[in-house]
């Protein structure tokens, strides 16, 4: 084999690998994908929406987990949400052009750990000044260990986004007077605003399925609870009972809950990216 | 005359009393703008520390108990109250290996495909439905690598490979024991499984950083694709592939609910990887909440702080490499 055959059959090799490695990537998402809706599809009926998580061996659905859900990342995305959009304004807008660029890097840097920080070790935080402090379970703490998840998705886009946003916009609206804080608000933000709604629908799509947090501060509740004073259900945790359990009819709920958990995750991350894609067109 | 001087310069005083008063006002709201903002960034610092602290004191009892022999004993008894951290430790360490040693080269793989082969309307695709896989709650992968994948290996894979290195000397030891489908081995492959996209996005976003005429340059000098691959786009991407890397490790040391579901939860040390084991993680999320007594809690909280170490040094290391690759990329050009 002459050298020049055998450099092209090593690349002939090398690319044939990367062509297998793209195809057993995709392989994963469809096989995935392909038996949630298979397995799922069979419980996504009107009573999964309806009724209440049943006991063993007796019809039943989702209702209070999903409320739970819906509940704990509302509230999670109401607290965590401004504080990262506001900490993102701060390493963005002062930070940058201030004697504070030091603390600015620090507090990315730091973010951005605490952004693939496991997110088991927020339970154990929320529940260390929470749980023990107030001395019960209950969907507020809950609610904070996904907030606390929530602000480093949220700072990180909005830091990014608001960077992306030209300076020249903003000495425009200085030079005609304008406080910091109204160019921020009503310059900035408006040029930036689609990125960090982005961010805040990753972050929604983030906290929605996180279990690790919910498992020892939410901690799950058979019955309907509005009270957020209490133990509250919500679909991973309940996703997590069920699946490990023996009994056939939770473990077909376990499949419905993780289908409508998926099918949401992955319908905000496709919006998110719309609206971020749709958003830098308009931006140029 | 006197009057006509004196009139315009009152209106002029008043005006810019009026000016300053505005200007004064504006300073003011920024000033409690800028406070807020600050809190708020300062608040990501807090919470930092706030999780060291309370790990820290939650843990105690433990620490004082136990010292630094906690890390070198086996021994997990609720019931003596007696406990150690080396069992967590070894599968978190093994299950990330394995999911290491099969992301990492195919992730590096599907990066080269679509930044190198891949025709331009494929690129987006492609680039999304990878990214959609990081997207999958960890609860999910968690269900179908227990009644899919853990299945599939124990009917198919792992009799196979029981026979196959049945044998062989040191492999023999390693994949050795009935095939229960669940172990060490299915909780690294899906490990593996949910690291690819961040190794993958990552890997394949510092590739793009390589200027096109140092690869036309190649090129021209008649290398194959792959020779471009191996000797000009990877020396240059080096520290930013290895920083993603990281970053994935960081992922799996403390990847939860997947692992929780398909580990077995057994508080010892195998040979064999077909064996089931428990990580850091799945033994916090399968114990905490039944855990009775200070001691037992603790220990869980200690594992849990020594968890949050061991992965805030890959994580830092990460993202200093990160930072060095985007610091050259950005001098490069």
């Amino acid at each position: 084999m002459t050298l020049y055959q055998r450099r092209k059959l090593a690349n002939r090799v090398a690319l044939g690998f990367a062509g297998v490695a793209a195809a057993i990537g995709l392989f994963w998402l469809a096989s995935i994908l392909w038996i949630l809706v298979a397995k799922g599809v069979a419980g996504l009926d009107l009573q999964l929406f309806t009724e209440m998580t049943p006991p063993p061996g007796s019809d039943g659905g989702l209702l209070n987990a999903i409320f739970g859900s819906f509940v704990m990342t509302l509230v999670a995305i109401v607290v965590g949400a401004p504080v990262g959009i506001l900490a993102g304004t701060y390493l963005a807008e002062y930070a940058r052009y201030e004697k504070t660029a030091r603390i600015g890097e620090i507090v990315r840097f730091v973010n951005d750990i605490l952004l693939s920080a496991p997110s088991i070790i927020v339970g154990l935080f929320i529940y260390e000044v929470m749980v023990v402090r107030m001395g019960h379970f209950s969907a507020w703490a809950g609610a904070m260990a996904l907030a606390v998840i929530a602000v480093p998705v949220v700072l990180r886009t909005t830091d990014d986004m608001l960077t992306l946003v030209p300076a020249g916009l903003r000495e425009a609206a200085a030079a005609l007077g304008a406080p910091r804080w109204k160019v921020v608000v009503t310059v900035s933000y408006r040029a930036a605003a689609s990125g960090m709604m982005t961010g805040i629908l990753l972050a929604i799509a983030r906290v929605s399925g996180e279990t690790a947090p919910l498992l020892f501060t939410a901690l799950n509740n058979q019955f309907w609870s509005a009270n957020m004073n209490a133990p509250m259900a919500n679909l991973p945790v309940v996703i997590f009972q069920f699946a490990l359990s023996p009994y056939e009819n939770w473990q077909h709920l376990a499949w419905s809950g993780a289908l409508v958990i998926t099918a949401t995750v992955l319908l905000l991350n496709i919006i998110a990216r719309v609206l971020a894609a749709r958003g830098r067109s308009n931006g140029d | 005359m006197t009057t006509t001087t004196a009139q315009p310069r009152s209106d002029f005083d008043a005006r810019a009393a009026a000016v300053k008063a505005v200007a004064d006002r504006g300073r003011r709201q920024d000033n409690i703008f800028r406070g807020v903002a600050l809190a708020s960034a300062l608040a990501v610092l807090l919470v930092l520390g706030g999780v060291i602290a309370s790990l820290f004191i939650g843990a105690w009892p433990a620490i004082r108990e136990f010292g630094p022999g906690f890390l070198v004993t086996e021994t997990w008894n609720p019931v003596t109250d007696r406990f150690g951290a080396v069992a967590p430790i070894y599968g978190t360490l093994m299950t990330s290996a394995i999911a290491m040693a099969i992301a990492v080269p195919i992730g590096f793989g599907i990066a080269v495909f679509i930044t190198e082969i891949c025709p331009p309307w494929a690129k987006r695709p492609l680039g999304i439905a990878i990214e959609l896989l990081a997207g999958i709650p960890s609860i999910i992968y968690g269900i179908w690598g227990l009644f899919v994948f853990a299945p599939f290996l124990q009917h198919h894979v792992q009799p196979f490979l029981i026979e196959a290195f049945e044998d062989v000397p040191v492999l023999e030891a390693l994949f050795r024991g009935p095939p229960y489908g669940i172990g060490i081995l299915t909780a690294g492959l899906i490990l593996a499984i949910m690291v690819l996209p961040f190794i993958t996005s990552i890997t394949r976003d510092v590739f793009e950083t390589v200027p096109a005429m140092l690869k036309e340059s190649a090129y021209g000098l008649g290398a194959t694709t792959w020779e471009v691959v191996w000797n000009v786009v990877l020396p240059y991407t080096r520290i930013g592939v290895v920083g993603g890397i990281m970053l994935g490790l960081g992922r799996a040391l403390g990847e939860t609910m997947a692992v929780t579901f398909v580990i077995g939860n057994a508080h010892r040390i195998s040979a064999s990887l077909l064996a089931p084991g428990t990580t850091i993680s799945a033994a916090i999320a399968n114990e905490f909440t039944e855990a009775v007594g200070d001691i037992y809690t603790a220990s869980l909280i200690l594992l849990g702080l020594i968890l949050f170490v061991i992965t805030f040094a890959v994580l830092a290391a990460a993202k200093l490499l990160l930072l060095r690759a985007q610091a050259r990329a950005g001098g490069g050009r």
